[in-house]
């Protein structure tokens, strides 16, 4: 065990730090959940790109810098220290990549990682429908072999971001006999395809977030298929894997909430102490966030030296989300009575961005699978109970 | 960086894992709960003939001269098999402390290869604590006044004897009185020497907590495999299934918390204390979460003096108090986290 850094990871540190101090904006981008934000962060996507920061990861080929999880750890306490935008095409860039190298061919990785990379490419995730939330398994959407295309045809809803996006990843039954996780195949496509209806869904944060996808008879060329057809359960649950495990909430997020969060507390103490939960909720939160950095050091040490990620990836997701609201739920509760006004309200204060956050993070312990999912993950393939 | 131990480290918990379930099951634990003295000499020989007690002391007084990583692991297993005995009292805490009385090399010539060979057992008196265990027993105590440390035999003490319904627990009330034959250390050395004593036993105490949070989980997980009810095991049940779940969360996030600040135990890194304090609350956490849903997934059977769950849910309770209560180890992180300036925030967790 050595928890230092060596000098090399510090300089790499000193690097991103000084980098995103040239280079970060200076003023929040507005929301990627409207137009002109989303522009917004496609171009703050592409300016990461141009000094190869977009995808620290990845191999220097295809726009990344060949980086280790240790380093991508330093690079994302970095980015979230200095306040650095949201990554409008995180579904691309840290589920979708991972699965590509994994399962893609060389031509596909060539075609798709490096217009990820910049931005040019923001993807967009397809894999619930009206019957099949928690059990992904029930997906109807039927994509139909004819020749060198599939012709698709169903409906994909909670799509985020695909409003303004322009790829989508999803899965598809392509075999019309088969039920459950047989028969499912991972396909990519355009979003400008004929046949393709969007319909932007408002969230309660008043939002464009989501979208409902209608395909009706889309053509795809079969080589925009991930891996085997019927093989999509098995890439899918890979992607799914990278999503609660490490590559979609990297510790530095929660690590700079909770500091904002002992600053607010501070500024408010004297009121903030008539309620002493609200210091225990508080240490908590610091706890919390320091606890969850560290599982994640460990985990990275642990893929280091040859180690899977298993069924620890829902433990991730259970905990990243319930801290989140743990703290969100704090700040309001500091806030006291401004805490529901927006924050252009002339009485706002110091109200900030608490109450985007907070709401933003009732939505955790749903996504990427519900928290319910997870515990019957932990509970059959870690801790071997029998299945209902 | 690397967040791992290594090969050798984790082959020796393992080789006493498979000691430990071999000679402290149960039935046997039950049996010495029943003597006078709570304490089998035969199971200390054994410890010691593992290595156990030579653990920390250094191999000038013949011992094997490891340190705190390799005692969190090793606490992690006495905890899961509940061992009644204060083993790490005397071969952790008062080998640490004696070891570092630099002035005084008789005492440790007298002493540490006695830890080592199993022949010795010290308690040690911290006033965090209200009772010391194992005091009956100890040949000598090590005890706090006004950060001195002091070095007292056993027959210069009264002892008050506190029954505790955690039964291989065996607390006393100490009464002595200090003299200059007792101060081993001033107290401009006693106060990091306590610090450090403090510091120590409340991470074993953390440790022993994540293999006991361990324990009880695996119980539950076993009687939720076995126990049928409308025709199936109740543990295919989600409710059921859940409460286990949330306990498999705690685990999992409280032993990186634990295994970082053994290693900064080790290294001397600063904020250790504040680390430990955390370390402790997060394992007593976790080890009272897991004794509350086993007694549930239980059902009555976890109510009964039979099944083999209060053994170790009694242990969790006692030990969440012992080297610092919740508010004691909070204080502490509130001090670091509250403080002016403090370091906190992404990029500050190895600093």
């Amino acid at each position: 065990m050595r928890l230092e850094y060596t000098e090399r990871q510090q300089r790499f540190r000193e690097e991103v730090r000084q980098w995103l101090e040239q280079n970060a904006p200076k003023q929040p981008l507005q929301s990627f959940d409207t137009e002109e934000g989303f522009a917004e962060h496609r171009a703050w996507e592409a300016k990461l790109a141009a000094g190869r920061w977009s995808a620290v990861t990845w191999p220097k080929e295809v726009g990344g810098r060949g980086c280790d999880l240790i380093e991508w750890l330093i690079f994302e306490e970095e980015y979230w220290r200095a306040g650095t935008p949201l990554r409008v095409n995180q579904n691309g860039i840290f589920l979708l990549a991972p699965t590509l190298m994994e399962y893609g061919t060389e031509a596909q990785k060539q075609r798709f990682l490096p217009r990820m990379a910049t931005g040019e490419d923001v993807w967009a995730q397809g894999w619930s429908e009206p019957g099949a939330g928690s059990d992904m398994a029930a997906i109807r959407s039927k994509a139909v072999r004819k020749g060198d295309h599939y012709v698709i045809s169903g409906q994909k809803t909670w799509s985020t971001r695909a409003v303004w996006a322009d790829w989508l990843f999803g899965l598809f039954r392509t075999d019309p006999e088969s039920s459950r996780h047989h028969g499912l195949t991972f396909i990519l496509m355009p979003l400008n395809l004929p046949g393709i209806t969007i319909r932007p869904v408002k969230q309660l944060n008043g939002q464009t977030g989501f979208a409902e996808i209608f395909f009706d008879e889309v053509k795809v060329p079969v080589e925009n298929r991930l891996a085997d057809e019927g093989a999509g359960w098995q890439v899918a649950m890979a992607t799914a894997g990278f999503e609660r495990g490490l590559m979609l909430r990297s510790p530095g997020r929660f690590q700079q909430t909770a500091k904002q969060l002992v600053e607010l507390y501070q500024r408010h103490r004297e009121k903030a102490d008539a309620d002493p939960s609200v210091r225990d909720a508080v240490l908590r939160s610091y706890m919390d966030a320091e606890a969850y950095t560290l599982a994640t050091y460990r985990t990275a040490s642990r893929l280091a030296k040859g180690g899977q990620i298993g069924a620890e990836a829902s433990t991730n997701k259970i905990f990243w989300s319930e801290l989140d609201l743990l703290m969100h739920e704090t700040a309001m509760r500091i806030l006291g009575a401004r805490a529901e006004l927006m924050p252009h309200a002339p009485a706002a204060g110091d109200v900030g961005h608490w109450l985007d956050g907070f709401l933003f993070a009732q939505a955790g312990p749903i996504y990427a699978g519900t928290n319910e999912i997870q515990r019957n993950i932990i509970a059959e393939r870690m801790l071997g109970l029998p299945r209902s | 960086m690397d967040f791992t131990f290594e090969e050798q480290q984790v082959a020796f918990r393992d080789a006493v894992r498979k000691f430990l379930m071999v000679e402290a099951a149960p039935e046997l634990l039950r049996e010495i709960w029943e003597t006078e003295s709570g304490r089998s000499r035969e199971l200390r020989a054994k410890l010691a003939d593992q290595g156990l007690t030579a653990l920390s002391v250094p191999e000038e007084f013949g011992g094997i001269g490891l340190g705190d990583l390799d005692w969190v692991l090793i606490n992690q297993e006495l905890g899961y098999y509940a061992i009644p005995d204060s083993l790490s009292d005397t071969a952790y805490l008062a080998a640490w402390l004696l070891n570092r009385l630099s002035s005084d090399v008789s005492l440790k010539k007298k002493w540490l290869p006695k830890i080592a060979s199993g022949a010795a057992r010290i308690a040690v008196g911290h006033p965090v604590n209200p009772f010391v265990a194992d005091a009956q027993l100890a040949d000598l105590l090590l005890l706090w006044r006004d950060d001195e440390v002091h070095a007292v035999p056993r027959e210069q003490v009264k002892l008050g004897f506190n029954p505790s319904i955690e039964m291989s627990r065996r607390l006393y009330q100490v009464e002595w009185t200090p003299s200059d034959a007792t101060r081993v250390a001033p107290a401009r050395i006693g106060k990091d020497l306590w610090e450090g004593v403090l510091n120590r036993a409340a991470l074993a105490v953390s440790a022993q907590q994540l293999g006991l949070a361990q324990r009880m989980l695996d119980l539950g997980i076993d009687h939720a495999a076995q126990r049928k009810q409308f025709g199936k095991p109740i543990g295919s049940f989600q409710a059921v299934k859940h409460h286990l779940a949330d306990v498999a969360v705690k685990i999992e996030f409280a032993k990186p918390v634990v295994f970082r600040a053994a290693q900064s135990l080790a290294t001397g890194a600063p904020g250790v204390s504040v680390q430990v304090s955390h370390a402790k609350l997060a394992a007593g956490d976790a080890a009272w979460s897991s004794a509350r849903q086993s007694m549930q997934v239980h059902g009555a059977m976890g109510y009964t003096w039979e099944a083999d769950l209060q053994m170790f849910m009694k242990r969790a309770w006692a030990l969440d108090a012992a080297w610092g209560d919740r508010a004691f180890h909070k204080t502490r992180v509130a001090q670091h986290i509250l403080a002016e300036g403090a370091a906190l925030g992404p990029g500050e967790t190895f600093n």
